[in-house]
């Protein structure tokens, strides 16, 4: 029984790791392939995690919507409304300049956290979003099957996600882009269209986010506008940066290293700190993932796993 | 100067090769007026020229005369403070620059801008216009198809790294290159391009002489297939080999043009070149 449990603990955290590469794969097509600053990274998430939830979520009790749609038309709806997003806030900042497009997406991504809030007819405002179905629910009452199963299916969409993005970025497809990070007036004197490409780059980083949040919400069955803050953005980019960016499978490993410090830290000061200090308590582990962000840099300054 | 001494009894190939049996009749990149000013700097002052199919053209002039800027004017690099840009009988102004190429006009830069962390090859398929494994979405349902597409580019791209003689680095990143084998990178690139006209920026700056002679005979043997050129060159040998028609550039201002012997032998020019004024 206890080694069941550690096995469903494990399988938890490694799908929740993953459901994060996910995200942390689309910010590497963003920064590591195209240089794109985003720091709304959490927002994109958001986005796909409620889009997936009023999506999917059946009528019942309590519950917000009442559409009953297949989770996976859920995020598939969640990539697009995601991608769409980011398209829309891309071309907001037309070219996509560095500083430009940090200012609008950290703007866009408050915009998005206040709505989430606010518009409670569609979110559950504060309280959250519950009663979003989750996959193989039917035997959620042995937990140890349903955190296996729950890992393979995550595994794999993260390895389908990674495919396909490896095969994207060994495209011509890809090329251009590496072109367009390498030298941007050549690209364009050799006729490709350097906007467009960010464009895509960034819409495919965004819908990546989308079906991370979506996986989030499913994977919980219950989302909150606090669980996507800048502290989230955060995590996701100390995952890219500690992986090494540029390498999807960086994006992954670094997803593990970082969300394991944080289950760590989180074991430690549950049992270290009193209740009433834990939510102080969890600054402390903001700050343990700064240092070791810190360290890998040092050591390590192109991360874990570089592009070459 | 030594270059006037020299090209005196240079050979005129050129007269042999610009002769082809059918050309469009209309000029194929026109410049009408064209100025640019940075600030309170005139770089370019009104500058017209005819490029006709078929031709190779030369432009020659001092350092910051203006040459490059035209070039960029040209390229739709730098918006023209006025005048007109005509390509194949297109207007230009509203047309993008990264449109310039798949129109068949491509340009090498002054000072190379290989991808450096592209490995050759790459940098020269990156010269291959229309793509179908260039468009995202393409690569999800038409793999087999790029797949078969990019093969016969990697061939063509091995091709033209052999000419310029760069095909044993294909497989090193760019960023190794010498300046002079940037030049000739860069070359190869834009020939990937087929284009129909080419602007080649001092060319022959750093290449050594062999290869000099090497790239004087290909880009004949090209427009000899029907590729148009525009030079910029100091290299007086690589003008009075390849150009008939030269035009000189002082000051941002066209100072005169014409067949290359009479031009380089005209006093304003060679004034403009030792940098004494003439008013
Ligand atoms: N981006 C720029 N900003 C300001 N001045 C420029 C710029 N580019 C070129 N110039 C100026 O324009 C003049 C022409 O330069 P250029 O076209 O490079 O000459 P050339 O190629 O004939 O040597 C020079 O005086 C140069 O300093
Ligand atoms: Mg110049």
């Amino acid at each position: 029984m206890h080694v069941l449990g550690l096995i469903a603990y494990v399988s938890g955290f490694l799908s929740t790791a993953l459901m994060l590469g996910i995200a942390c794969m689309g910010l590497n097509m963003q920064w590591g392939k195209t240089g794109l600053f985003n720091v709304g990274v959490a927002g994109f998430m958001g986005i796909g995690a409620y889009t997936s939830a009023l999506l999917t979520t059946p009528a019942s009790a309590g519950a917000i919507s009442s559409l009953g749609l297949p989770i996976v038309v859920g995020c598939f709806g969640a990539m697009l409304v995601a991608g769409l997003g980011s398209l829309l806030v891309g071309a907001l900042t037309l070219r996509l300049r560095t500083d430009y497009l940090a200012i609008t997406t950290f703007g866009a991504a408050v915009m998005i956290q206040l709505v989430l809030l606010n518009a409670t007819r569609y979110t559950g405002g504060a309280l959250g979003f519950a009663f979003i179905p989750r996959p193989f629910a039917s035997i959620a009452d042995q937990p140890t099957l349903f955190a296996v199963l729950t890992l393979v299916l995550l595994a794999l969409i993260a390895f389908g996600v990674y495919s396909i993005l490896e095969q994207l970025v060994h495209s011509p497809w890809g090329r251009v882009l590496r072109a367009i990070r390498d030298d941007e007036t050549a690209a364009i004197s050799l006729g490709k269209n350097a906007t467009v490409y960010r464009l895509q780059a960034f819409g495919v980083g965004g819908a990546l986010m989308g079906l991370a949040g979506a996986l989030q919400a499913h994977l919980i069955g219950f989302i909150a506008p606090d669980d996507f803050q800048a502290s989230l953005t955060f995590q996701i980019w100390a995952m890219l940066v500690i992986g090494g960016s540029g390498s999807n499978a960086g994006a992954l490993l670094g997803s593990i290293v970082v969300w394991g410090i944080w289950s760590l830290t989180g074991i430690v000061t549950g049992s270290v700190f009193a209740a009433e200090d834990q939510a102080r308590a969890a600054a402390l582990r903001i700050v343990m993932i700064g240092v070791l962000l810190c360290v890998v840099l040092v050591r390590r300054p192109r991360g874990l796993l570089s592009e070459r | 100067m030594q270059i006037y001494a020299e090209m005196k009894e240079q050979p005129l190939p050129h007269q042999q090769l610009q002769q082809r049996p059918t050309q469009p009749a209309g000029p194929l990149l026109q410049a009408l007026g064209l100025s640019k000013h940075f600030g309170g700097t005139i770089a370019v002052n009104h500058v017209s020229l005819t490029v006709m199919p078929g031709t190779i053209v030369g432009l020659v002039g001092p350092n910051g005369a203006g040459k490059t800027t035209l070039f960029d004017m040209l390229a739709g690099v730098a918006p023209p403070t006025a005048g007109r840009i005509v390509l194949n009988g297109q207007e230009q102004q509203q047309r993008a620059a990264h449109t310039r190429p798949t129109q068949g006009l491509a340009r090498t830069f002054q000072i190379p801008r290989p991808f450096s962390t592209l490995t050759l090859l790459d940098n020269v398929l990156l010269g291959r216009q229309q793509q179908r494994g260039e468009r995202l979405l393409a690569n999800l349902w038409a793999r087999r198809r790029i797949a078969r597409e990019e093969g016969a580019a990697r061939e063509r791209a091995h091709e033209l790294l052999e000419f310029v003689e760069l095909a044993p680095l294909a497989e090193q990143p760019a960023g190794v290159l010498s300046g002079g084998q940037r030049k000739l990178l860069e070359l190869a690139r834009v020939l990937m391009a087929n284009p129909r006209i080419i602007l080649l920026d001092e060319p022959a700056a750093g290449v050594n002489p062999h290869l000099l002679e090497k790239l004087i005979d290909r880009i004949a043997r090209l427009n000899q297939a029907g590729t148009s050129f525009l030079i910029i060159e100091h290299n007086m040998d690589l003008i009075m080999q390849l150009c008939r028609h030269v035009l000189v550039m002082a000051t941002g201002r066209l100072l005169c043009e014409g067949e290359a012997h009479t031009v380089l032998r005209d006093p304003r020019v060679i004034d403009a070149y030792l940098g004494t004024t003439t008013p």
